[in-house]
């Protein structure tokens, strides 16, 4: 039992099974985060950016290149066999983390960003026609919006935009009359990484399949911070990056319906995606094989699948838990330096908070801020349209994972109110 | 403040940031162009006088950081009566000060000089010069409006 236990303000005790969760023992597992930057201890707070890495995917990596190295699906040698075996395990360690039905559904990417760029390219092309509608959102990041712009553009089809209210919500009223028969594909992001907003997800993905419309789903900022299961949202594609969700950088997964995905044609050409190649005809491989071209980042996905295990041992009850409080504790905290205004404040939020403060611009914000070894990130986040929305040029945003602490907001706070003081 | 800070934003840097000179339009104005700094969305409008190849009369508009604010602020004081020629060759000196590429003569300088401690600061370079790349552009522009960008 919790309530027994002698517990300090770094161990808190979370959930109905009042599991321990150990900030400390957590921190132990990342080395990157135990050094000092301009002689003060690290605070790392631009997790939506990128996360840290713990040691055993930086030791996954490692391990991949001094003793597994080879290529893979063609050796029939010793190494070819472990580094495809290793690979694949990697496979289905994604397919379980999303709950997908099978690992045919899965496919390795460079990251959420080519996730969406390869469903607009092959099912887009295939399946968007002119005078069909595609509807994206205000909040999105510009990976999922640029690529719908593009499509849109070469096949005369009409790109419509949910709007956000003043909390940074989606406006699902005007979502329900933007959609129609006409609507063939709806894209939004699960979690918005300028403003936190955690979108209605299963809402939306219903509305649209009312009319027939498929779903894309821009997970990257979800993935470390909630549990995905695409069979209970019924989603068609949902992508996210493997370095956001304490990865290597330069991997990530889409998962698509089997049914979209065999009817879609290829994206890259090249080996591995082919079953026969003659100069009058190609055969394409199966599933997911038929869009993974040429020699993939083996050790990459190897690693981030460690990394998806890593957080599962955690338990997202408990990062949840934890990150909630450590949103509630800055959110209230910020509110108090003087003429700090935070954007985005829905009802629904992930560990990300944005803000701006009255006449100090967000880049020096985050000059001096990183003096104080804290490291944030300012501008707009390439979210661009969310700026505009809320008239600003720009925001500092500080993004918490489950290895920070109360402490570390302590910091945040005290170094914003000497930039206030420096600004007078 | 920490002294390395203080080196940065000096307190002559956070006055011009707090009260720019010359902080409005000219109209008419023989040259303009707009600038754009899309790392952290600095946007500036910069209009010249020019007349027998002297500024004669200069004013900015516009939003950003306090190190773009206050050098665009600085910049139009110390441009102001000078030929077009003594503005470019300023200009690669003021580069050269805040990328840390030469050893600049802090006198040639002058007021300037205020700005040598970006060079700690390699992602702020970008805003200290973002004023004077669109009064380049100005100047070069053949067309009323040029828009130049630091990327």
């Amino acid at each position: 039992m919790a309530e027994t236990i002698e517990m300090d303000d770094r161990t808190i005790a979370i959930g109905k099974n009042h599991k321990l969760f150990d900030v400390e023992r957590i921190r132990a597992d990342f080395p990157i985060l135990h050094q000092r930057i301009h002689g003060k201890p690290l605070a790392y707070l631009d997790n939506a950016a990128t996360s840290q890495k713990p040691k055993v995917v930086i030791d996954a990596i490692s391990h991949y290149y001094q003793a597994q190295n080879a290529n893979i699906h063609r050796g029939v040698y010793y190494l070819s066999e472990v580094a495809t075996q290793a690979y694949e395990q990697a496979r289905e360690c994604v397919r379980s983390f999303l709950n997908a039905a099978s690992t045919e559904e899965i496919i390795f990417t460079r990251g959420a960003t080519e996730g969406i760029n390869l469903v607009a390219h092959s099912y887009g092309r295939r399946f968007i026609q002119q005078g069909d509608e595609v509807i994206i959102t205000t909040m999105d990041h510009h990976s999922n919006i640029v690529p719908w712009q593009i499509l849109c553009e070469e096949k005369g089809a009409q790109l419509r935009v949910v709007p956000i209210d003043d909390h940074g919500e989606l406006m699902m009223d005007e979502y329900a009359s933007l959609l129609s028969a006409k609507t063939k594909l709806v894209a939004f992001g699960h979690i918005s990484n300028s403003l936190g907003t955690i979108n209605p997800i299963e809402k939306i993905i219903q509305m649209a399949h009312q009319v027939g419309a498929v779903v894309v789903v821009d997970g990257a900022q979800a993935a470390p911070h909630t549990p995905i299961d695409v069979q209970a949202l019924d989603v068609d594609f949902y992508a996210f990056s493997g370095h956001k969700v304490f990865g290597p950088t330069g991997i990530g997964a889409l998962y698509g319906k089997e049914k979209w995905l065999d009817a879609m044609p290829p994206y890259q050409g090249g080996g591995d995606m082919i079953k026969s190649v003659t100069l009058e005809k190609t055969i394409y491989n199966d599933l997911p094989y038929k869009f993974e071209a040429g020699t993939p980042h083996i050790s990459g996905g190897i690693a981030m699948a460690k990394a998806l295990d890593y957080v599962g041992q955690i338990g997202y009850p408990q990062i949840e838990a934890y990150e909630n409080d450590l949103l509630n504790c800055a959110t209230e905290a910020l509110q108090k330096v003087d003429g700090l205004r935070i954007v985005g404040t829905a009802q629904h939020k992930a560990s990300v908070v944005s803000f701006v403060l009255e006449s100090v611009h967000p880049h020096d914000v985050g000059t001096i801020l990183d003096r104080e070894g804290i490291a944030i990130r300012t501008g707009h986040h390439c979210t661009q349209p969310v700026m505009d929305r809320f008239h600003i040029p720009a925001t500092s945003r500080a993004s918490f994972a489950f290895y920070n602490t109360k402490e570390e907001i302590d910091r945040l706070v005290e170094a914003l109110h000497k930039v206030v003081r420096m600004f007078q | 403040m920490d002294t390395d800070l203080r080196d940065l934003y000096q307190e002559i840097i956070l006055d011009h940031n707090k009260n720019p000179k010359n902080f409005h339009k000219l109209d008419p104005a023989s040259h303009s162009a707009e600038g754009y700094n899309p790392l952290c969305g600095d946007k500036i409008n910069v209009y010249l006088q020019v007349e027998d190849g002297k500024i004669v009369d200069i004013g900015f508009e516009g939003s950003g950081c306090a190190i773009s604010k206050a050098s665009a602020s600085v910049m139009t004081t110390i441009v102001k009566n000078k030929t077009v020629e003594e503005v470019k060759a300023l200009f690669e000196k003021f580069k050269g000060l805040v990328t840390g590429k030469v050893e600049p003569d802090m006198l040639e300088l002058g007021k300037l000089a205020v700005f040598a401690g970006v060079r700690d600061y390699p992602s702020r370079a970008k805003c200290a010069t973002l004023s004077w790349h669109t009064v380049m552009a100005a100047l070069n522009s053949k067309e009323e409006q040029a828009i130049v960008s630091t990327e």
